[in-house]
């Protein structure tokens, strides 16, 4: 099976060899200024406190960030099934292709990341069916009787799901984590497929989205104001997108903030998921 | 973040001009720091073709700069590529798709823009483009070089993500790659509907794939007159 491709390749550790290597010129370059301060005496603890820097990344965190992970790819994996599988939902043929596809994505996740889990010695969290409510407590009452509400939910979790991984890239960093961050980077632009393919199917019906994220507007309602706001930013990393040049004029408000998509915290997008699970 | 405004080259409003007066201006603009090798360059290029001029590699750079250049680079073959096919729509483009390739163009204009900015003094020229592969006139031709093109771009950025040292590059790098992503289900549904995240994309793990720099500017440089030296990046 192919898992066992990416497992072995998650626990190559060559790759980081290589790094820790560099990581560790960069000790030595340092190990001239500190042998300026530091007795010769002294000079194995700073060296060995640097290595920790490389070395002693806990993964504890990196297990909690996967288990976070794992806990949205639940979320949407169960919303997926239980529409695919709701008669009368879903248009046949191309719509229920697409979501047939999303499902098995979703699914597929779940068990790439309860695999990646355990293989790192931590242990996977776990939801049935019955632990969700995709109502969102009466929020989206008619979300499997309302093929317009089941996209609408389904957009939302995609481009939060997009926003969620995207918050969490810089848990994952660090020389010991690069085979978690890459995988995690792998699946965030799929989930970013996917969102796309959703907007262009709600587009089809009528809504007014496009397959990127202009401004906060989501073609939803207050509803799902938490899962946008703050995509609206035209400022990154201190550069005002719409003070550039663009193919004639500055780039437009609306490009500039399509151009970039945003994060959210895990705070952010657990108070945002609550209400779905039961 | 850092990196102020310093304007390499403000000659590209759009596409990359690939006159000879224009890559010659920029060649010597950037030059300056190169070595001997490059000075032999530009001996030979006073009295020769633009084609060796060319020839001359920009060299990336190394660290998290290398890697911006990187992107840089990539969101530069972009951004000429839409800017054309805008400029000269194929045959019949529908009002709808002519909508999302402009929304598309201007996408990749801010990516590219705002990497030029943020590298400042950093950031390499101009580079030239060479699309003589692409059939500008042929829907087929657009959508399939699209696709290639916002394909590798994910697994571009899903690829250099590890190689960058700071946490803010790596989240402008997420910013920008699920936006990328976004494009490429878009193109691949206008070409085949449903293809949005299909098994050419995704692996067994319904992840999408990343690629080395080097792997990538192999699959790039057809598309590129300037030659990338990379062999400073991280790796």
């Amino acid at each position: 099976m192919n898992f066992q491709n990416i497992l072995s390749e998650l626990e190559n550790v060559d790759p980081e060899i290589y790094e820790r290597t560099s990581e560790r010129r960069a000790a030595f370059k340092n190990f001239g200024a500190i042998g300026k301060r530091f007795t010769l005496a002294a000079l194995p603890f700073a060296l060995g406190s640097i290595f920790q820097k490389a070395y002693g990344q806990t993964n504890a965190g990196v297990i909690g960030v996967l288990n976070y992970a794992l806990t949205l790819e639940y979320l949407e994996s169960n919303f997926y099934i239980k529409g695919v599988a709701t008669p009368g939902l879903i248009p046949a043929g191309s719509s229920l292709g697409a979501m047939t596809l999303i499902r098995d994505h979703e699914v597929t996740h779940v068990n790439f990341l309860k695999t990646a889990i355990t293989a790192s010695g931590g242990t996977p969290v776990s939801y049935t069916a019955a632990q969700f409510d995709f109502t969102a407590k009466g929020g989206f009452p008619d979300v499997f009787t309302n093929y317009n509400t089941f996209l609408a939910v389904s957009q939302a979790l995609e481009d939060t799901g997009v926003r969620a991984y995207k918050g969490q890239a810089g848990n994952l960093q660090g020389t010991a984590n690069r085979g978690f961050l890459t995988a995690a980077l792998n699946i965030h632009s799929v989930e970013a497929r996917h969102a796309s393919h959703v907007r262009m199917m709600r587009a089809a019906l009528g809504v007014n989205v496009k397959p990127w994220i202009t401004g906060v507007t989501s073609g939803i309602d207050a509803r799902t104001a938490g899962n946008y706001a703050g995509e609206d930013v035209t400022i990154q990393a201190g550069v005002n997108i719409t003070g550039l040049s663009g193919a004639s004029g500055n780039i437009s408000a609306s490009a500039a903030t399509e151009a970039f998509d945003e994060p959210l915290t895990k705070d952010q997008v657990t108070a945002l998921v609550t209400p779905f699970f039961a | 973040m850092t990196i102020k405004s310093n304007q390499v080259d403000d000659s590209m409003p759009g596409v990359i001009e690939p006159s000879k007066q224009t890559s010659r201006r920029k060649f010597l603009a950037t030059a300056g720091g190169f070595s001997l090798l490059s000075a032999v360059a530009i001996s030979s290029c006073k009295k020769s073709s633009s084609d060796l001029m060319a020839s001359a590699a920009v060299n990336l750079g190394s660290g998290d700069v290398g890697i911006l250049n990187y992107a840089y680079a990539l969101e530069q073959l972009e951004a000429a590529f839409y800017f054309k096919v805008m400029a000269s729509p194929y045959a019949n483009m529908s009002a709808a798709e002519a909508s999302y390739l402009t929304d598309i163009r201007d996408h990749e204009l801010a990516h590219r823009e705002f990497f030029k900015t943020a590298l400042g003094s950093n950031a390499i020229g101009g580079l030239e483009v060479d699309f003589s592969s692409i059939d500008f006139t042929s829907r087929t031709s657009v959508l399939a070089t699209a696709k290639a093109f916002e394909d590798l771009g994910v697994t571009a950025y899903n690829g250099a993500g590890q190689l960058l040292q700071s946490a803010d590059y790596l989240l402008l790098a997420g910013k920008i790659v699920s936006v990328e992503a976004r494009h490429a289900a878009l193109i691949r549904d206008l070409i085949t509907p449903n293809s949005f995240a299909d098994n050419t994309a995704l692996d067994a793990n319904a992840s999408d794939m990343a690629r080395k720099p080097a792997d990538v500017l192999a699959i790039a440089s057809v598309y590129l007159k300037t030659k990338i030296n990379a062999s400073n990046l991280p790796v």
